[in-house]
């Protein structure tokens, strides 16, 4: 399992990593896309869309289901990763580069903030 | 993303611990801890559709009929016409109750003139033995043996290379076997019931092994498919390889309110055999009154995925409903099947809700997928 250090995770399995111009970029953990399998399809929003923290934000569908993707924070989504609708199983491959989701400017810091750690997301993941 | 939820009350199945060690991940089907993936579904199943892959099929089950009316006995029960079978051939059938609704969709066996055996769904084992029982004439003994046997299924285009390779002795006649036929035979030194059939629209055979020897033939298997590339196979890829095949799955394409013909399943029923059989006046009126659904096959044209439970629409009005649904790695697009009410069932173009958008999707009569 990869947890990097420096990511921010959700209970839902979504990370979050703050740039340097203070967007936050969004994407899946590695221990999410181990469960979904073989991601065949990635249904983002649209650039200038707001996302709701704990709302849905998209879905991804793996060959043997369907998840709804929920919003580790609010903001305005200024970037979505366009090369995921050709290459869906980027996902899979690179859960913590190539495959990001979207660039948010956070409505809030703090709800980036008090997002789980490296240590704190293992041992939640460790806890099942 | 939302985690999957696993139910803790399943039965095991002989070889459980043999998938765990080879890193299957398990789920819960039907009522036992059933291997999911390996390697993953995608590789699976492509492995299967290009070399030959190994399948754990044990939550399937048997029943036997043993006695001189064994025969007429199953006759009695299901659809197609068990009276035509020669000694070592398989046939599928329907087992229908009285309204011509599907118990169960069956592979039944003749092994000799007085000994059948029926593979049944494990999802569906309890309700055929009670039905079975229940409606069983004639003089032969039913017997539930799926607790003897551990069933793999060897599938792909190098499915008989590798039999041939674990029966050296008795290649020629596996080569010789022909499809939907069984023979008992030696392979990795067990006499088993080796039948040419199976699940994936690949050639294949599917073992029958004694559980005190299954192990031993499992860990062959995996040995002498070293030189074929083969690939561990789990659930996950059944199901997307049964459906590129277009067969049903009991359970979404069939259950007790559908009938065999809505079901694309017509051809099992014989209405006209010797035996009557349980289900079959009301088989004759469904036949005379006519269809009000069909199932019918479909290719997503746009972007998504196709499934279960999702409604199929025509303009504005809701003329049907998904029952399976995936993504075919052999096709790369996504395909399903459905019922549509039978006044649109011959529509080139239907609209399926994926959410909260209507994506456009072919029909099509013919399995998404054939060998060559």
């Amino acid at each position: 399992m990869e947890i990097p250090e420096g990511y921010r995770f959700s209970e839902e399995h979504e990370w979050a990593r703050e740039e340097e111009d203070g967007s936050i970029t969004i994407g899946i953990s590695w221990h999410a896309q181990d469960l979904l399998g073989d991601i065949v399809y990635v249904e983002l929003p649209e650039e200038g869309d707001s996302i709701e923290s704990g709302e849905e934000f998209g879905v991804l569908e793996s060959v043997k289901a369907a998840s709804d993707l929920y919003a580790p924070i609010s903001g305005e989504v200024i970037v979505v990763n366009m090369e995921l609708e050709d290459a869906p199983q980027t996902i899979n491959e690179s859960p913590f580069d190539e495959g990001w989701m979207m660039r948010v400017r956070p409505d809030d810091i703090q709800e980036f903030n008090d997002l789980m750690d490296a240590d704190e997301y293992r041992a939640f993941v460790e806890r099942g | 993303m939302s985690d999957a939820q696993e139910s803790t009350d399943t039965k095991s199945i002989p070889l459980e611990h043999r998938h765990r060690e080879l890193g299957a991940r398990m789920t819960p089907f039907a009522g036992y801890m059933m291997p999911l993936q390996y390697a993953g579904i995608k590789e699976e199943h492509l492995a299967v559709r290009n070399g030959v892959g190994l399948f754990d099929v044990s939550h399937m089950g048997e029943v036997e009929f043993v006695g001189p009316d064994a025969i007429a006995m199953i006759d009695g029960l299901v659809t197609n016409d068990a009276s035509k079978l020669v000694d070592g051939q398989a046939m599928y059938a329907a087992l229908c109750n009285e309204e011509g609704g599907i118990i169960d969709d069956v592979l039944v066996y003749r092994l000799a003139e007085d000994h059948v055996m029926v593979c049944v769904n494990a999802s569906r084992r309890a309700e055929d033995l009670a039905h079975m029982k229940a409606n069983a004439r004639g003089d032969a003994e039913l017997r539930d043996t799926s607790d003897q046997y551990v069933l793999l299924a060897i599938q792909g285009p190098r499915a008989i290379d590798l039999l041939k390779a674990l029966a050296p002795d008795e290649a020629d006649a596996f080569e010789a076997l022909r499809y939907y036929r069984a023979r008992r035979g030696v392979v990795a030194g067990v006499e088993m019931l080796v039948s040419r059939t199976g699940y994936t629209g690949e050639d294949g055979f599917e073992l029958y092994i004694p559980v005190a020897q299954a192990e031993a033939v499992f860990d062959a298997t995996l040995e002498a498919g070293e030189d074929f590339d083969l690939a561990m196979c789990g659930l996950g890829c059944r199901d997307t390889l049964r459906l590129e095949a277009r067969f049903n799955l009991y359970g979404q394409e069939m259950d007790e309110t559908t009938n065999p013909f809505e079901a694309g399943l017509g051809w099992t029923v014989k209405l006209k055999k010797k035996t009557p059989f349980v289900g079959q006046d009301a088989l004759k009126s469904i036949k005379e009154r006519g269809l009000t659904r069909k199932l019918c096959g479909f290719v997503l044209q746009g972007k998504g995925m196709i499934r279960p439970g999702y409604e199929i629409y025509i303009g504005e009005q809701r003329v049907g409903e998904v029952t399976s649904g995936s993504w075919g790695p052999t096709l790369e697009e996504s395909i399903g099947l459905g019922y549509i009410d039978l006044e649109f069932a011959d529509a080139p173009m239907v609209d399926i809700q994926i959410r909260k958008k209507r994506v456009p999707a072919q029909l099509t009569s013919k399995p998404f997928y054939k060998r060559d």
